[in-house]
């Protein structure tokens, strides 16, 4: 007896290895969450002394058209106002999304209601290699096809919102197209059975029932495309042409909050105000981006699929 | 509810079938569209930048003269760069997902770290390179180095991994789990002895897929300064580096075409590398799709 209860009140060392593994495990978890709000404390904070140590106003800041860090107007006021580069990233990424998602839907109803066996067998991988392929290549191609090609139609540089656009929806359409074949792929099946036996043609089937029952999930894929589209930094910036002026024509030179912050950054000296401002750029694309996932989480539980 | 029953007529039936055919007339354009887009873009590559796609490419480093230019510190750095990032990323991805999976507690706190995780997953990269660059570069005072850019890299692939080994563990079915509880074994040595072997392949497509966008990934290097000049290998965790990606920008942002060609000539490496790393992905979902 004594020596049975002696075994039990040993610390076994699978018990130490237990709370090893667990401890662990534990750890990193932890270390990943404190990056998560090390990235919000750093950025914000940062990114608020524009308005505090620098005395910014927020209007200035996000209704001014002056983009000129460093200089002061005429009444003494920084000209730091981020109005051209937060108007030019929403332009190229809503742009952006309304060119992309027309052609993404289409090609993912072909890939999965029309012609499965080819969409699964040759087109998914190819869709998967464009996922895969760097940004830099995308905006290489931008560089030395699409610029050139608007140079020579409308005139210009060919640097602009245009090309920018053109370079993300090339780059989000891949993204967007493997969202919405994932979902299309989970309306159940037997939703279609229902409606061909009730005598619909495939494009009633695929319009009354199957696209109804998806628009939840494609709605995530091409809010997925659009925040995408909104933090990429380097295909745009190469193609954009990095003016700090409210986009006045698609054609002309423009900038957005990560073309900015890349070419900047670098340049900057830490706690003065023309590096502050970048952080303040840059909170304004956390919160975008906190935005979007908050925006396809909401989706996904409103239209859960039952 | 009407109980009437339409009947269509003939007019209406074919007026329907032309529609069908129509619609599907404009999906299959949509798809070719696509492989339009993918078709010239590799033509063009291709095209442009075979003719300095050699040997000597290969072995050189960067050059003033497009001839003479090569990615050989380029390719390196990236490999550093790597052997930084895959232990790092692959050591706390993993971890986390076997905590949050067998350990964690299906509570708020739970859900909450689930939703920071895909918080992070959708964080531009630029923010993650000025993460990098306060954080590593500066605070940790590690430099613009191999391993200020290795650990940024970590941090950027990492809400990949989580997910994807997450969903390998999440897929292991109940039954082995069942089997071995009872044999008697405790969690960690079903974690070690079932979980981990079984989830395996999911955890290294997943870990492969992620590390290639790795090595496509440019702006948060570009931001935490990886330099675009460099004309030695590096044989420290704290030297100066440029990864592939960046270099191929550098020669693209020059004026000269030649260089145009020279950063297309990378960008076929770059590609290759990405293609191989995926197919390897694509080969192991495959053989161990259907195993359970």
């Amino acid at each position: 007896m004594e020596e049975t209860v002696q075994h039990f009140k040993k610390r076994s060392p699978k018990r130490k290895q237990e709370r090893f593994g667990k401890t662990i495990s534990l750890v990193a978890t932890i270390f990943i969450v404190s990056i998560v709000f090390s990235i919000l404390f750093f950025v914000a904070s940062r990114g608020l002394r524009t308005f505090t140590e620098h005395g910014v106003s927020a209007i200035d800041f996000f209704a001014g058209t002056a983009w000129r860090p460093g200089e002061v107007s005429d009444a003494g006021e920084p000209l730091v106002g981020a109005f051209p580069m937060i108007a030019g990233s929403f332009l190229v990424t809503i742009f952006s999304a309304l060119l992309a998602t027309p052609f993404a839907l289409g090609a993912a109803i072909f890939m999965t209601e029309i012609s499965p066996k080819t969409g699964k067998k040759y087109l998914q991988p190819v869709i998967e290699l464009l996922v895969g392929i760097p940004s830099v290549v995308y905006g290489f191609i931008g560089l030395t096809v699409i610029v050139p090609f608007i140079r020579q139609i409308f005139g210009g540089t060919g640097f602009g919102v245009l090309a920018a656009t053109l370079v993300l929806f090339v780059m989000i359409l891949p993204t967007t197209t493997s969202m919405a074949v994932d979902t299309l792929n989970a309306v159940p099946r037997y939703y279609r059975e229902a409606s061909f036996a009730m005598g619909a043609t495939r494009w009633q089937t695929i319009y009354k029932v199957v696209l109804r029952a998806a628009s939840p999930g494609l709605l995530t894929a091409v809010i997925f495309g659009m925040a995408r589209a909104f933090g990429e930094a380097l295909a745009v910036q190469m193609v954009i042409g990095n003016a700090a002026l409210v986009p006045d024509s698609l054609t002309t030179p423009a900038s957005t909050l990560t073309s900015i912050l890349t070419m900047n950054m670098g340049n900057t000296v830490l706690g003065t105000l023309e590096n502050d401002v970048l952080w303040s750029l840059a909170t304004i694309l956390l919160f975008m981006s906190l935005f979007f996932n908050i925006l396809t989480r909401w989706i996904g539980k409103k239209g859960a699929m039952k | 509810m009407k109980n009437k029953i339409i009947v269509p007529n003939e007019k209406q039936i074919s007026k329907r079938i032309l529609k069908n055919k129509f619609a599907k007339g404009i999906f299959f354009a949509a798809t070719l569209f696509g492989m339009v887009v993918l078709a010239t873009l590799i033509i063009r590559i291709l095209t442009q930048g075979i003719g300095y796609l050699n040997i000597d490419f290969l072995t050189n480093y960067a050059s003033r003269r497009p001839e003479d230019a090569g990615i050989k510190a380029a390719i390196m750095g990236t490999i550093w760069v790597m052997s930084i990032t895959i232990p790092v990323s692959l050591i706390l991805g993993v971890s986390t997902s076997i905590y949050l999976e067998e350990y964690a507690p299906k509570n708020k706190f739970t859900r909450f770290i689930e939703l920071n995780l895909a918080n992070l997953a959708g964080v531009p990269s630029v923010v993650f390179g000025l993460l990098g660059l306060t954080m590593f570069v500066r605070f940790f005072q590690m430099g613009r180095s191999i391993l200020a850019g290795g650990f940024t890299m970590a941090l950027l692939i990492l809400p990949v991994i989580v997910v994807a080994s997450k969903e390998a563990i999440r897929s292991i079915p109940q039954e082995q789990y069942e089997a071995a509880y009872a044999m008697g074994a405790t969690k960690w040595q079903i974690i070690r002895t079932v979980v981990i072997p079984a989830a395996t392949p999911g955890i290294l497509t997943g870990a492969i897929l992620s590390l290639s966008r790795g090595v496509g990934e440019t702006a948060s290097l570009l931001m935490i300064g990886a330099m675009t000049f460099i004309a030695y290998v590096p044989d420290s965790v704290l030297d100066g580096f440029t990864v592939l990606p960046i270099q191929i920008f550098n020669w693209a942002s020059r004026p000269q075409a030649e260089f145009q060609s020279v950063a297309a000539a990378g960008s076929i490496v770059l590609l290759l590398i990405l293609i191989i790393m995926n197919s390897l992905a694509i080969l192991i979902r495959n053989k161990y799709s259907k195993r359970y």
